[in-house]
């Protein structure tokens, strides 16, 4: 087995008094797809913001391919290879759909060619999540589904080896989530290392090779789809949790 | 063609020397500098908060760091207007670093309440400082010392300009021209696309690769410094500063004014609004006080965002798309 991709050691985030994350060790190996869960406020969203720097953690560190990146700016760490998507979309709303794409594209972009090719590579993105035709619209025009997809597809445009989905399905309808969890599988076979947090029990089960549960900032679980399922922390963590998860 | 923008501005300022040659009526320069000085103070407010979306409200501050600079510098080396405007610029561009670097953290209403505040800490500063003159002001006298330089620049018999108003009107206008062409370049430069997304979304701009603080640095460096270019001659246009001239609410009101109404999405924008609302302002003072000036300014204010939040330009490319399509 070779190195880890991204290891998370001992991170603790604490909001005033109140504490999101308490010490958590966690690695998340090249090229797997890897699920997050945990109820709602459960931290993974601040675990994400961890890691992709736009919180910092009070105690532990982030190594991201063999490097600590814990002190790294979020733009730094996007251009070591880490990107992500927002639970709620965040589109540059005054652009379009391509422009959207081309912002990573050129500012995470090592220098290493054209912008024409940038172009073709944002394309290249928007055909494989099915948006091609949409290259040019504004992206207030889009529906709910786009703005998810615009999401992976402007993290995608940065050309990461590890891609962060948060939540990018919830309030999808079922094949919409399907669509989703395609255009995520494809992306793996690319190479692309994928943390996929979601609610949807059935898309992280489905999509996930390993996965970790957190609850009130601990992590509670760790283990293949069949383990978690069964495990009795995740269920009382579900079932102990007043949201309906 | 490719540098068809670059001929336009050289035209024009060509075209700017030739009317300080043919016109006589000297008030027109009078106004014209004005005009002019709204213009480049438009353009540079826009470049931190239309392309940036961070507003600054503290533009007076600013620009008066620009005339007290030349008035510190007549003062002490009794320098030339050229060198006034390079260092007016100069030290308003730290301004505008130091301001940006202080205030990083601060976002929306918070940044805009900022920068208020230092203008008016600036103003306090400067009241109190009896060097520049104090509260009391204190006259500036075109060059005390006259080199050779101005006497060929500006003399009734040999110099290129007549007088000094022709000389200033000269310069703004260059200032004004150059200011514009910075602003168009940033627009279509990765300076520009990154602010953009900088005022879409901070948080995503820096996750997508965006260094949003170095950017955020360069446009309030940019931007100050232009401010402070636009403030420099100011002394030796009223050949009289007071800290009220030089910190007036009225510019202020008119860096966000102008740009808001022309249309903050393009370098077009602030021209047109500096441009409409400086001649309409200029020709009403006339007869108007400068308090019901304001009060125009604010009604114009309020009817375009509710009718063209997007100002002119936007209003323009809205209604050229709609009829396309
Ligand atoms: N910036 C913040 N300031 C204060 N508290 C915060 C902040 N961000 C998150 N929290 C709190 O930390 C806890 C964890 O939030 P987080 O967003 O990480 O949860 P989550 O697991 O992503 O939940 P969800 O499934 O609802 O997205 C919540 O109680 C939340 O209120
Ligand atoms: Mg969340």
């Amino acid at each position: 087995m070779s190195d880890p991709l991204l290891r998370i050691e001992g991170v603790s985030k604490h909001f005033g008094g109140f504490t999101a994350l308490n010490n958590v060790t966690t690695h998340v190996n090249p090229g797997e797809r890897f699920g997050l869960i945990g109820p709602n406020g459960s931290g993974k969203t601040t675990m994400i913001n961890c890691v992709s720097g736009l919180l910092r953690n009070e105690d532990g560190k982030i190594i991201f391919d063999g490097k600590d990146v814990t002190d790294l700016k979020p733009h730094k760490r996007t251009g070591a290879g880490i990107a992500r998507s927002f639970q709620i979309p965040r589109p540059f709303h005054t652009m379009s759909v391509i422009e959207n794409l081309m912002i990573p594209a050129e500012f995470v972009g090592h220098h290493r060619g054209e912008k024409t090719d940038d172009r073709a590579e944002a394309m290249e993105i928007l055909e494989t999540m099915g948006m091609a035709d949409k290259a040019e619209d504004p992206t207030t025009d889009l529906t709910q589904i786009e703005l998810r997809k615009l999401e992976l597809a402007r993290a995608m445009a940065a050309k990461p080896k590890l891609l962060i989905s948060d939540e990018a399905m919830a309030g999808l309808t079922g094949q919409e989530v399907d669509e989703v969890i395609d255009i995520l599988f494809k992306m793996n076979e690319r190479g692309i290392t994928i943390i996929m947090i979601e609610h949807i029990m059935r898309a992280v089960m489905r999509f996930s090779q390993r996965i970790i549960c957190l609850d009130a900032g601990q992590l509670i679980a760790e283990g293949t789809p069949e383990e978690i399922v069964k495990d009795k922390g995740v269920e009382r963590a579900y079932l102990g949790s007043t949201d309906d998860g | 063609m490719k540098y068809l923008f670059e001929i336009v501005c050289v035209l024009l300022i060509i075209g700017i020397f030739v009317l300080t040659q043919v016109v006589g009526n000297q008030f027109y320069f009078f106004i014209g500098f004005v005009i002019l000085q709204y213009m480049v103070l438009a353009t540079a407010w826009n470049i931190l908060g239309g392309y940036g979306g961070y507003v600054n409200f503290g533009s007076a501050g600013f620009l008066a760091t620009g005339a007290y600079t030349s008035v510190a510098l007549i003062n002490f080396l009794d320098i030339g207007l050229v060198e006034q405007i390079i260092a007016g610029g100069a030290i308003a561009g730290l301004l505008g670093f130091v301001t940006g670097y202080l205030t990083l953290r601060l976002r929306g209403v918070y940044f805009a309440i900022a920068t208020l505040a230092l203008a008016i800490i600036l103003e306090t500063v400067v009241a109190h400082w009896d060097y520049v003159g104090g509260a009391a002001g204190t006259s500036i006298l075109p060059k005390r010392k006259p080199e050779l330089f101005d006497i060929m620049v500006v003399d009734r018999k040999t110099g290129i300009f007549a007088n000094y108003k022709e000389f200033l009107f000269f310069l703004m206008g260059t200032v004004a021209i150059i200011s514009v062409w910075i602003a168009r370049y940033i627009e279509n430069s990765k300076l520009g696309r990154g602010l953009n997304a900088i005022k879409d979304s901070e948080e995503a701009a820096e996750c997508m690769g965006v260094p949003t603080l170095r950017l955020k640095l360069i446009a309030t460096t940019i931007s100050g410094a232009m401010m402070g270019v636009a403030g420099a001659p100011l002394a030796s246009y009223l050949t009289f500063i007071d800290p009220l001239s030089a910190f007036n609410l009225e510019y202020a009101v008119n860096a966000i004014a102008m740009p808001m109404i022309g249309g903050t999405v393009s370098w077009m924008g602030p021209v047109i609004g500096a441009l409409l609302l400086g001649t309409a302002q200029q020709v009403s003072s006339l007869w108007i006080q400068s308090e019901l000036n304001l009060l125009i300014v604010g009604v114009l204010l309020v009817i375009f965002v509710i009718i063209a939040p997007e100002g002119i330009v936007g209003w323009f490319r809205k209604s050229r798309k709609g009829s396309r399509g």
